[in-house]
């Protein structure tokens, strides 16, 4: 009996001079940590993904506030935590509106593009060009020569296995060297905020652009985007249609209609989601409220 | 000198011949997790070697005047490990007011220490190879110093594996696991050492 309560007693004494001793370093030791980051830290989604380059979500909070790191990183959280952290660290959300580089031509890469004869000369775009106005059928589109790669210095473009040059938007800085390094002026720097976009520069003929075009991906200014599109942001300038990326909307009813495909739309699959999901509860709702009534009816009978 | 000649033998022991992580095989958690650069593996080894050192102190003490007196020595390993959770708490509490650099470091590992089974073992080791209170001491420095070491080693072969051509396969986890075997294999040598 005595082991029983000896044990006990001296577990017991232990933990408690132990809590005592804890709770006394707490003190001494208390180290103060800035009252933002405990706030960011509880808006940011919590799900450690590292999506934003850093250990967790903790780490960001804290890389915000003492690194001025950027706020518009956590790809989970949307532009709504954005807006938050933009609140707490007094500064304007305006910074999620960055440029991107897009380059206007998908005729599907190297492996793809129909070209009138096999390129050997000086391996930079400006010199394709010169040789009886590019390698390429088209005269409007890539050469594929990689110019706009070579001027990236923030590793944002990089080369797919067909060829085609892929924009990373994560690294792109808006910078402008890949437009500028473009002979044939394929890339513009667009707001990351518009996501459709008309991936077509070729001013020819509809007929002529679309034999021409390697992915038949061709804009061949039939101007139904123009008639489709609410904010009359489509115009068709040249035998070519060309967003006003001002009035853009992205909506896709443009993408939607268009025959060759020449326009791009990365939140389709999103919009259908976003719509059965919307749909799904519409109909819950729906269900619920007939039980509702079906329970109701035999009472009031 | 037979007491310098003592500590020596025990330094050598515990350091080489019966290293904690490549011989007896504890604190394998940590020895994979923080060898990945050798500045974490540093501020790691420093923190086992105090907490080693400090867990054996305490819990010699405790074993000695506590639990001996009152026929308790069962509650061995349930005291050991209160008071080894509770030194590293408070070894938590101090790096992050004294060096922030090195608890961002040490990151999840610090907490890990309080579960670390080379420190309850070097504490119940203490014990069961009946060493006096300034052997306790020592054997745990010396087994914290042996971990360190190991650890350093690792780390400084695995910054090196960053740079090597390997295949795909055997890239990160697989390589560290031969290199880990490789390196108990060559500590194994030790053990033939004769004194």
């Amino acid at each position: 009996m005595s082991i029983l309560i000896y044990s006990v007693l001296t577990l017991g004494a232990l933990g408690l001079i132990y809590g005592l001793g804890l709770a006394f370093a707490s003190k001494k030791f208390y180290v103060e940590i800035d009252p933002k980051i405990e706030n960011i830290n509880e808006i940011l989604p919590g799900a450690n993904c590292g999506a934003c380059g850093y250990p967790g979500c903790a780490a960001y909070a804290e890389a915000i506030v003492e690194k001025g790191a950027k706020i518009n990183l956590c790809a989970p959280g949307g532009d709504d935590v954005v807006k938050l952290i933009a609140e707490i660290m007094g500064i304007e959300a305006t910074t999620t509106d960055r440029k991107v580089a897009i380059i206007h031509c998908q005729s599907g890469g190297k492996n793809n593009t129909n070209f009138k004869y096999d390129y050997q000369g000086i391996q930079t775009c400006k010199a394709a060009i010169l040789v009886s106005e590019g390698p390429n059928v088209c005269n409007y589109g890539c050469v594929y020569q990689y110019d706009c790669v070579k001027a990236c210095k923030f590793d944002a473009m990089s080369i797919d296995y067909n060829g085609m040059i892929i924009v990373n938007n994560d690294n792109c800085t808006g910078c402008g060297a890949c437009a500028t390094a473009c002979p044939r002026n394929l890339i513009e720097m667009v707001s990351i905020k518009k996501r459709v976009h008309i991936l077509c520069a070729s001013h020819d003929k509809g007929a002529i652009s679309r034999k021409a075009c390697g992915n038949n991906t061709a804009c061949i200014a039939c101007s139904l985007c123009v008639k489709k599109c609410p904010k009359d942001a489509i115009t068709i300038q040249d035998n070519l249609a060309v967003i006003d990326y001002e009035k853009c909307i992205n909506c896709g009813m443009c993408a939607d209609v268009c025959p060759t495909g020449a326009i791009f739309d990365p939140l389709k699959e999103v919009r259908a989601e976003k719509k059965a999901a919307a749909k799904a509860k519409a109909d819950a709702i729906k269900k619920k409220l007939e039980e509702q009534k079906t329970e109701q009816e035999p009472e009031e009978k | 000198m037979e007491f310098v000649g003592k500590i020596l033998f025990m330094a050598v022991m515990a350091i080489f011949v019966q290293n904690f992580v490549l011989m007896r095989f504890l604190g394998l958690c940590p020895y994979i997790g923080v060898s990945k650069k050798l500045d974490s593996a540093l501020g790691m080894g420093m923190a086992v070697i105090f907490v080693m050192t400090m867990a054996s102190t305490f819990t010699w003490l405790i074993h000695t005047y506590l639990l001996v007196p009152l026929h308790i020595e069962f509650l061995q390993t349930i005291a050991f490990i209160l008071t080894i959770a509770s030194l590293v708490q408070l070894v938590e509490m101090v790096i992050q007011k004294t060096a922030p650099a090195l608890y961002k470091s040490l990151g999840v590992f610090l907490p890990l220490i309080t579960t670390n089974c080379a420190v309850l073992g070097v504490a119940i080791l203490n014990i069961q190879s009946e060493y006096n209170f300034i052997f306790a001491i020592l054997n745990g420095l010396f087994a914290g110093i042996g971990f360190t070491l190991v650890l350093i080693l690792m780390a400084g072969i695995r910054e090196r594996l960053e740079r090597a051509e390997l295949p795909a396969s055997m890239k990160g986890m697989p390589i560290s696991m031969i290199v880990a075997g490789s390196m108990a294999l060559a500590f194994l040598g030790f053990s033939g050492l004769k004194f």
